[in-house]
């Protein structure tokens, strides 16, 4: 039995669909976030199968690259977030920040 | 069964299962530490696809650098001795239909698309060529990627800093 391109595919739906699954049902900010993470790792599964079993280049992996770095800015400024927004309102919960003044 | 298969399923599993343990724990420590196993699990696939700087980077900075900042938000956002960091769950059944059908959607179009095979990749090294690349072909985004890391992570510092006079 050959894994090909359709096996990693699916796993990459898999990871995909879970992460919004946690991107809707969670409450708490930082769970949120890690919902966030799985979506760009199944991303990122995609873009080196394809480079695996496509053109036979390496841009695939290019961007994978690209897609960490800004995974990596992006939970920074996350995360800043979720702390101010914990130091003013005192709860991780998404339903409560509902105010768009500080 | 070759034993590419097997290290396929096996990674497979281990990615797919510890990342529903991450949607569907009820604690948020063990969905951080499930997430490790996430991220290993996907190392891993990148090894069976031939990226070896791939997966080491997803190492160093995935479960180096995402990982810690994230188990920093679960304890700074709680205090500390709240036991039972629970994370409330809100809509699981709509949630849970919306990306049951996304899923069904997606593995159908992968199933009937024919995708453009070329002549693949055969596995080899690849971290010489993606440094040639990044002083080549890739330099702007290369620099633009830079920047903007320079510029989140001091935005970030500044979101986060106490204001004196507020």
């Amino acid at each position: 039995m050959i894994i090909g391109l359709q096996h990693y595919l699916v796993v990459s739906a898999a990871l995909f669909s879970l992460g919004v699954l946690g991107v809707l049902t969670r409450r708490n900010a930082v769970n949120v976030l890690m919902g966030i993470e799985l979506i760009l790792n199944s991303a990122n599964v995609n873009l080196v199968a394809f480079s695996r079993f496509g053109a036979g280049n390496l841009q695939g992996q290019m961007f994978a690259v690209f897609v960490i770095v800004i995974a990596a800015a992006e939970v920074a400024v996350a995360l800043a977030i979720i702390l101010t927004l914990y130091r003013l309102r005192h709860t991780p919960n998404l339903d409560d920040a509902d105010i768009l003044r500080g | 069964m070759t034993g590419e298969a097997i290290t396929f399923y096996v990674f497979a599993t281990v990615t797919v299962a510890s990342a529903a343990i991450v949607v569907l724990a009820r604690s948020l420590i063990y969905s951080a530490f499930a997430l490790l196993f996430t991220f290993f699990g996907v190392a891993g696939l990148y090894v069976l696809l031939g990226a070896d700087f791939l997966a080491a980077t997803q190492l160093l900075v995935y479960v180096g650098g995402i990982l810690v900042l994230l188990l920093f938000g679960v304890m700074l956002t709680h205090k500390l001795y709240d036991l039972d960091l629970r994370s409330e769950v809100t809509q699981f059944l709509p949630g849970l239909i919306v990306s049951a059908g996304l899923f069904a959607v997606l593995v159908l179009t992968f199933n009937k698309t024919q995708w453009a095979a070329g002549p693949g990749r055969p596995p080899a090294a690849t971290t010489a060529e993606i440094g040639r690349l990044f002083m080549g072909q890739y330099i702007l985004p290369f620099e633009a990627a830079s920047v903007l890391l320079l510029v989140a992570l001091m935005g970030a510092a500044m979101i986060v800093r106490r204001r004196k006079e507020a």
